[in-house]
């Protein structure tokens, strides 16, 4: 695989290394967020943090689809599986996110629930076309990377006239969740959390396009530099966004111009307006209820919003009192600040949703970096 | 018109299909078996055509035993089948002891409706892998379940070896100093079975790596050297066997990502699906943890056959108290290879 092999080049990686530690003033401290799982687990698969000097430290950021989804959306899932008897398909993580009553839809599906894991959209679809006495429900989660399969298989669905197939979206918003740190007290006036700039996501981007960011540039003052996933996309641009600071700059760079545009994918984008619209409101996992941060499917569509079709009310429920995932994701605190880090809290048995994916920052952490632990020069 | 008073009509092995009287005990099971399962199998130890097999005691060493159950589906894949697979299994688990693997029993659960023609596939594709590394099925059995109470077919395999006296390999004897050799690329098995699964378009490259290693255990023996443990890396992949290891042992390891062999489709598949061929199964791989002295001689003996030709030094056991398994990656930095967490690929062998 030569092409992904360039962007992992260890020689090349010593080279932007030593740019970097060349750049990053002694006298100064730079944070900065990778809002995206998929640069949080690049960073930690790669050891990136290695080639990293002391003063550039990376925060862990809310980009993780699993890790946001509240207990509520899972639940809801669960009920649909062992109460509606529906088949319920979603994608592989999802299935150990933490629920209620010491459930995950995993533990539901040994329960009897007919739970399925699928890889796209299209292996739902095809779910639907092949049982059509039974009613399949594709639990749609993550960020805007997605909507567009989304919006295809509920268009495709409608074309093909299956009625027993609908989508539970839990769609959210990336612009809205940045939002969302940028004005949390903690970013804003107590300045525990110091950032200095943004790692933007790679595959949301191509989708959305780099202009959504123009605003916290301008707005908040904070650079942003669009990476690709390749741990050398991060070290580039961490190297672009040390060199804004000294500069006192404070723009959108896209690092990764190979796949991002300023607009976007256009197409994508209009097909996802015709099937979405935006949720007044949604609750994320540790950010709590945020504004305009969520997509719904329009009422057009309604048939194939499993919402609508069982009345589904959304019940929130409280995140365990020890675990500290909210606090993570807003970047307040590190994964071994959790006192149930590593210890009643791993990957096999998680109990918040940041310990599930490896793009959640304790598994992240506990997988790929915990013998960093001793030595506290971890984040 | 003349009837044979003793004819019986030949099994319908290209239409018939598995039906209950199968697994009765009577008549049709005895057909079966006849013409299914020893025209396949045949050898002297089966032809004794009792309930168990009477084999001769091994005169000196210790007897090694082992049984593996196989489920993978498909049944039949780019590399092999649940047949060939059945039988390398279980002789690469008694060999990684150590064993000159002897004899092996073969149970089998059918669902009632399977193909008597696929049936027959899979057991001639045993008989030819048992023949191939010399050791003969013995003994075995069969049992028919309704349909929908199993897929198809599930086989586990027993088998039974003797290692020499003077040889002892197990998972608590690696130390620290001690290299860790690999006797080829990763994940081929894993990535061969899911690439049929999700239909993805390059597949047709990938091909099960599901092969006996006891010759390849036998060369590596025979060169006199201190082999502390050897395993092979099935479920779970490399990162599981050798988190194993450490636990047994007390010791941590570190490896070097850019030494460890993938092929190129392999890894291209991996990316696709997200996974990490450390953690891919393997059907014809082995890692071996040899004292540091001896470590070339055993590299080149394990080059020298044709099942090890892409073996690599890997990394070697360090001492750590809290025994991780870690890796400096192709990248330069270093992270935790840890263990599996929950079923990456369920029914992949
Ligand atoms: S370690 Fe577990 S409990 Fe603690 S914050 Fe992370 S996910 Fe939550």
């Amino acid at each position: 695989m030569k092409y992904v092999d360039e962007f992992r080049d260890g020689k090349l990686a010593q080279v932007l290394a030593g740019a970097i530690a060349a750049a990053a003033r002694p006298e100064h401290s730079y944070s900065f967020m990778e809002f995206c799982g998929g640069h949080t687990h690049a960073i930690s698969r790669y050891g990136v943090a290695d080639l990293l000097p002391p003063n550039v430290r990376m925060v862990h950021g809310p980009g993780c689809p699993v890790c946001v989804l509240p207990i509520g959306r899972i639940d809801m899932a669960i009920a649909l599986a062992l109460e509606q008897g529906v088949t319920l398909c979603t994608y592989g993580d999802t299935l150990r996110v933490p629920a209620s009553k010491g459930l995950s839809l995993l533990k539901a599906k040994a329960q009897g629930g007919d739970i399925r894991m699928v890889y796209s959209t299209a292996d739902a679809l095809r779910i639907a076309q092949e049982n059509p006495a039974k009613h399949v429900v594709f639990l749609a989660i993550d960020f805007e990377t997605t909507t567009p399969p989304t919006a295809v298989a509920i268009k495709q669905a409608r074309a093909l006239g299956l009625e027993n197939f609908s989508v539970l979206c839990c769609h959210v918003l990336t612009p809205a969740a940045i939002s969302n740190i940028l004005e949390s007290p903690e970013v804003r006036k107590l300045g525990t959390v110091p950032l200095d700039g943004f790692i933007g996501p790679a595959h949301v981007s191509t989708v959305i396009g780099s202009r959504p960011y123009e605003f916290f540039a301008a707005e908040y003052r904070k650079p942003v530099v669009i990476a690709g996933f390749e741990p050398l996309d991060v070290m580039q641009a961490v190297l672009m966004l040390v060199r804004q600071v000294n500069e006192g700059r404070a723009e959108v760079e896209n690092e990764f111009t190979r796949a991002v545009t300023r607009d976007g994918n256009l197409k994508a984008q209009e097909l996802v307006a015709e099937v979405f619209e935006l949720r007044r409101a949604f609750e994320w996992r540790g950010l709590g209820l945020v504004p305009y941060s969520a997509l719904k499917i329009r009422s057009e569509y309604a048939s194939y919003d499993t919402e609508f079709r069982y009345a589904l009310d959304y019940q929130s429920v409280a995140d365990n009192r020890a675990c500290e995932c909210g606090a993570i994701l807003r970047g307040v605190k590190r994964p071994q600040d959790c006192k149930l880090f590593g210890t009643v809290c791993t990957p096999d048995n998680p109990i918040g949703s940041c310990m599930v994916s490896s793009e959640g920052a304790c598994a992240a952490h506990y997988s790929y970096g915990r013998f960093r632990v001793q030595g506290g020069s971890s984040q | 018109m003349s009837v044979r008073p003793d004819y019986v009509r030949p099994l319908d092995i290209k239409n018939g299909r598995v039906d209950l009287s199968h697994g009765s005990g009577g008549r049709a099971m005895a057909q079966l078996i006849e013409e299914l399962f020893a025209r396949h199998f045949d050898n002297e130890f089966l032809r004794q055509g009792n309930d168990g097999a009477t084999l001769p005691a091994p005169a000196g060493g210790r007897l090694v035993m082992a049984c593996d159950g196989h489920v993978v589906s498909p049944l039949f894949f780019p590399g092999g089948d649940i047949g060939c697979l059945s039988v390398h299994g279980t002789i690469n688990d008694v060999a990684v002891m150590g064993a000159k693997p002897l004899w092996l029993a073969a149970s089998f659960i059918l669902a009632e409706g399977f193909p008597l023609a696929d049936l027959d596939r899979i057991v001639a594709s045993m008989a030819q892998a048992a023949r191939e590394a010399g050791v003969p099925i013995v003994t075995g059995d069969t049992k028919v379940v309704e349909q929908g109470k199993a897929d198809g077919v599930f086989i586990s395999t027993t088998g039974v070896g003797v290692v020499p006296d003077g040889v002892r390999l197990s998972g608590e004897r690696a130390r620290p100093g001690d290299v860790i050799l690999l006797s080829g690329t990763l994940g081929d098995h894993g990535m061969a079975i899911m690439a049929l699964r999700e239909n993805l378009g390059f597949s047709s490259a990938i091909v099960s790596d599901t092969a006996a290693l006891h010759g390849l255990i036998e060369a590596m023996l025979a060169t006199g050297a201190d082999l502390r443990v050897l395993r092979d890396p099935t479920r779970g992949g490399l990162a599981t066997t050798l988190n194993e290891i450490a636990r047994q042992s007390g010791a941590g390891m570190m490896l070097d990502e850019a030494a460890i062999p993938v092929n190129s489709e392999v890894a291209a598949a991996c990316e696709f699906l997200g996974l990490d061929p450390l953690y891919v199964a393997n059907e014809g791989k082995l890692v071996a943890v040899v004292a540091a002295a001896d470590a070339e001689r055993v590299l080149a003996a394990m080059r020298a056959h044709p099942l090890g030709e892409r073996a690599a030094r890997i990394g070697s056991v360090v001492e750590d108290a809290h025994h991780f398994v870690q890796m400096t990656t192709g990248f330069g930095g270093r992270r935790i290879v840890d263990w599996l967490t929950g079923e990456q690929l369920p029914r992949i062998c």
